[in-house]
């Protein structure tokens, strides 16, 4: 346990203190307007004037570690998509133009269409889940005395921090039909059916252990995020709020979600595209099974290209999924540059 | 604020309760690794190791070459998340401090890189590392989790430098330091906290990652520890034991890490969030 004085959550106070008093100035600048935004004016002429290429500068190896190994792995993906590619012609560097044959065969299909919307069904139901938990921890951790506290976040950062591959492995134990301590303690509380039940012998309880796993390990990530928001929300606006009469869900509808908004979109957003994509959690506890009933999308890529060796039919199928992933997020990239203009 | 005995109560009870919900997964996987075999098959699950045992820990780690998994990991992961740091700070300066054209394309490329396929981009990935003969080799392994980790390491790191008040910055340029002085000497420091905390979730993605190292490094002295982790499941059955042993050694550094760093790291990681 660390000192007493470390249990005021799990903040740096030094380091808050400053902003605190950052923010604090900066208000009170606002106020009285005149000089200061003109001494701004000024420096931020001068400042300009050195930043011509300095941003760029900054920027270059970014952009060359971006395009060397993200863009040109995804150029090349792209290409193979429309090649065949198959264990014969890598082995001998082969290369097999057939055209859109990959994505015809994929688009005619039914079975992507039955993945893509179980994908999509997958990932509101995780995001939701997410969501709605780990924001109702997040309030909750801003109501709770600092020794409770304390707990609840150690007890979350653990869950965060065990790696997947490890994590999958321990969520096959805690279901396993012949030893698994769910199926126990679930006999146990009477339901005596559940004695050796096979999570894996059907999609839906397979879906549930993976989901389970996967929500379990992303709400901390959340909650954090929600309670350091809460925490910058001065307490006045909350009293103010309350004299006015409005109750708990009104103050969340009115002060806490616009004042968070930013937030809450930015963590949407990156939850979206970690469960969208989600792969090794499906793979290592259901390996897309009973009979491929579990299979998500960037699981049907990997067993496709990986699995089965059809790289070129894998690679289309990823190139599908991205486009897909786009096109859904296309709302949410507009959103979040225009959060930019308020820079 | 008006708070009720009732109702501190009932919050304090939730709280532990999904303490216990959160931390139980995790205490199973280690409790499991210390109780014996026979102890696993019995019909009453043991909650507490009553005679503990290190026998599934020696069959996990009774395996050629284990000594080398770790060095390949901690090269691989260490140097994924310093590189992708530096980088990402200087790319994060740009963006939360400076007006430029581009900046918008920029923050929209870091979005779209962050939904990169990396699953499946390995078969190109694999294909790029065998033309330039560098199959069984840490560095692709180390460059490719570095551009993993990197889209999320930016996004991140923009929020906790635009958190820090402008006016530090100009106070200190009024006070005669220069822009790399007025860094160093004063966003930095505050930085400290961000740095942590992005780094430690850089850590966990390299160190956890398995299906590309799976395709690249194919050959046992070349394995990291999560391969050892995925491909010992496989052959070892249903021997639990020894997996939730293998499963605590490998979740073992980045618990250290996080209960070394998360005062600052999770103090940081709020402080930067909160502007989204």
């Amino acid at each position: 346990m660390p000192p007493k004085g470390a249990q005021t959550g799990l903040r740096d106070d030094g380091d808050t203190a400053v902003l605190r008093s950052g923010t604090a100035g900066e208000k009170a600048g606002a106020g009285n307007a005149g000089g200061r935004p003109r001494r701004f004016g000024r420096r931020k002429s001068t400042g300009n004037s050195n930043a011509g290429i300095t941003p760029y500068l900054l920027l270059l190896p970014a952009l060359v570690a971006i395009v060397v190994f993200i863009v040109y792995p995804s150029v090349d993906e792209l290409l193979i998509s429309f090649q065949r590619l198959n264990a014969f012609e890598l082995i001998g560097h082969v290369t097999h133009w057939i055209g859109f044959a990959n994505y015809q065969s994929i688009l005619s299909s039914g079975t992507f269409w039955v993945i893509f919307n179980r994908t999509v069904w997958f990932t509101v139901i995780n995001v939701v889940l997410i969501m709605g938990g780990g924001t109702l921890i997040g309030l909750l951790l801003n109501r709770l005395g600092t020794k409770v506290r304390f707990t609840l976040s150690i007890a979350m950062v653990f869950a965060w921090a065990v790696p997947v591959a490890a994590s999958t492995t321990v969520f096959q134990w805690l279901f396993d039909q012949q030893t698994g301590v769910v199926d126990w303690a679930l006999a146990k509380l009477g339901f005596s059916g559940m004695a050796h039940y096979d999570w894996m012998s059907n999609e839906y309880t397979a879906f549930a252990v993976v989901i389970l796993c996967i929500v379990w390990q992303s709400i901390p990530f959340v909650a954090f995020n929600v309670y350091a928001g809460l925490t910058t929300i001065s307490t006045e606006l909350f009293e103010a709020a309350r004299l006015d009469g409005a109750g708990a869900v009104r103050i969340f509808r009115s002060v806490i979600f616009p004042m968070l908004r930013p937030l809450f979109f930015g963590t949407v957003f990156l939850e979206i595209i970690w469960v969208f994509g989600a792969l090794n959690q499906v793979l290592l506890i259901t390996g897309g099974n009973p009979v491929g009933k579990t299979v998500t999308l960037p699981v049907y890529a990997y067993l496709e290209g990986i699995g089965e060796q059809g790289y070129g039919m894998g690679s289309a199928i990823a190139a599908v999924t991205i486009v897909m992933l786009c096109l859904m997020m296309s709302f949410y990239f507009r959103i979040i540059l225009k959060q930019e203009d308020e820079l | 604020m008006r708070r009720s005995l009732a109702g501190r109560i009932t919050f304090n009870t939730i709280a532990l309760v999904l303490a216990l919900i959160f931390i139980f997964p995790v205490y199973w996987m280690v409790t499991t690794s210390l109780t014996p075999a026979m102890d696993l098959f019995s019909k009453t699950p043991s909650f507490f190791p009553t005679h503990p045992t290190l026998m599934h820990f020696k069959t996990a780690t009774n395996v050629v070459d284990f000594s080398n998994f770790w060095v390949n990991s901690l090269t691989a992961t260490l140097g994924a998340v310093l590189l992708s740091l530096v980088i990402a700070l200087m790319a994060s300066v740009a963006v939360a401090r400076m007006r430029f054209r581009g900046r918008k394309a920029f923050i929209l490329m870091i979005m779209i890189a962050q939904m990169a396929p990396w699953a499946v981009l390995q078969i190109s990935i694999y294909m790029i590392v065998r033309n330039n003969d560098m199959l069984e080799e840490v560095l692709p392994l180390l460059l490719f989790y570095m551009a993993m980790i990197l889209p999320f390491t930016i996004w991140t790191l923009r929020n906790f430098v635009g958190a820090i008040p402008k006016e530090l910055e100009e106070s200190a340029l009024i006070d005669g330091c220069n822009r790399v002085q007025a860094f160093w000497r004063i966003i930095f420091p505050l930085l400290a906290p961000g740095l942590m905390a992005t780094s430690l979730f850089g850590f966990i993605t390299a160190w956890g990652e398995y299906p590309l190292a799976l395709v690249l490094e194919q050959e046992t002295p070349h394995y990291t520890l999560a391969l050892w982790l995925t491909t010992f499941q496989t052959q070892f059955g249903n021997d639990w034991g020894a997996t939730m042993a293998a499963a605590t050694l490998f979740s073992l550094p980045v618990l250290v890490l996080f209960m070394i760093m998360q005062r600052r790291a999770v103090g940081g990681l709020t402080a930067g969030a909160v502007k989204g």
